[in-house]
């Protein structure tokens, strides 16, 4: 026993349990199986393992020893690229695919939520050598709020406006207002989607919106979302029954054709609202200075 | 070149207006057109569209 003893203990535990915290089962259902959070609250351990003892070390002034850091982060990139492979192996088999944009968006919280463990058992080993015990548990739950708070991005009913809109045909063409999306020839079809579809329309809120929910991704992401909370009415072999996003390109509004088991406006209506904006989709084209001066 | 999408069949109960490489059906009534439509598109997994009334393609997509 050393006096660094209880604080690497201290900062391994709660970077832990920083890491099962952030480990949650939701409508995303991944990671489901009890194998797959195994090695997750594994890695997490190891983490916080990294963080706890990299205080000490500085401590003894051994600074040669922040090196092995590095080995960590190599090791989290690895993380990374596990969840993308896993994750795109598995995609081809869904209904919806979750789209590229998607995954990879996963898999980076996937690695950035275990440097947030290490920062966190990081801060609280620093503060029980520093201080005491109390001052750690302290600045752990400072640690555990902002890692809640970083780890909720916005999501979609903030940057748009969801309405629903009737499906119509033309002809063959299937239409959701004005926007349209795809031509059905066979009556029995036709009559399928107009039993069993449904039609939203997303109207950007900003100019820096029209781009993100263009993004091909993004709109992936709410379809995948769309069916994997209200079910999808379509099997392998029926291409004609398959969800679509198409666009408008005159104003950037975007046409939502889903295919929903349940068929409830309003909960529909939810569900596309909460579907988290990719950060790979974000645009921010208001922060280019050279559209800003033909703005103003 | 990866074709990414192909016409795998053409349909017809018009049969002066088409000609070439796609296999293609000629019906004698609409019913019957709409019948090979939907077999063909059973069949191959792909999603028939109507050009117009009389002609119809199955694509895969």
């Amino acid at each position: 026993m050393t006096e660094y003893t209880y604080p690497i203990i201290f900062g391994v535990v709660i970077g832990t349990i920083a890491r099962l915290l952030m480990l949650r089962t939701d409508y995303r259902q991944y990671p489901t199986y009890l194998h797959g959070k195994l090695i997750h609250v594994s890695l997490g351990f190891i983490a916080a393992s990294l963080g706890a003892v990299a205080v000490p070390a500085i401590m003894e002034l051994e600074f040669t020893a922040v090196t092995f850091l590095t080995v960590a982060a190599t090791q989290f990139r690895e993380v990374r690229n596990m969840e993308r492979n896993t994750l795109t192996e598995v995609d081809e088999f869904e209904l919806v695919p979750r789209g590229n944009t998607y995954i990879e968006g996963i898999a980076i919280s996937f690695e950035s939520r275990n440097y947030i463990v290490i920062f966190t058992a990081f801060i609280g080993t620093l503060f029980y050598i520093v201080w005491n015990v109390w001052f750690a548990i302290a600045g752990t739950i400072i640690c555990f709020l902002l890692s809640k708070v970083l780890q909720s991005g916005s999501t979609l009913k903030d940057i748009v406006d969801i309405e629903h809109s009737e499906l119509t045909f033309e002809g063959a063409g299937l239409y959701v207002d004005n926007i349209y999306i795809m031509n059905i020839g066979l009556p029995e079809r036709q009559e399928e989607i107009l039993r069993y579809g449904m039609g939203f329309i997303l109207k950007p809120k900003d100019m820096n919106t029209i781009t993100t929910i263009a993004n091909l991704g993004q709109r992936q992401a709410i379809l995948h979302d769309v069916s994997v909370s209200l079910g999808v009415f379509r099997d392998s072999g029926t291409p004609a029954l398959t969800p679509l996003i198409k666009r408008d390109l005159d104003d950037g509004r975007i046409g939502v054709f889903i295919l929903p088991q349940v068929r409830e406006v309003e909960k529909a209506r939810k569900i596309i609202g909460a579907v988290p904006v990719l950060e790979n989709a974000i645009r921010m084209p208001s922060k280019s200075r050279t559209h800003n001066k033909e703005v103003n | 070149m990866k074709l990414e999408k192909a016409i795998l069949a053409v349909i017809t109960t018009d049969e002066k207006r088409i000609s070439g490489g796609a296999p293609i059906f000629i019906c004698e009534t609409r019913k019957e057109l709409e019948n090979v439509a939907a077999n063909i598109e059973a069949i191959t997994d792909g999603i028939a569209h109507a050009l117009s009334d009389d002609v119809f393609i199955v694509v895969k997509h």
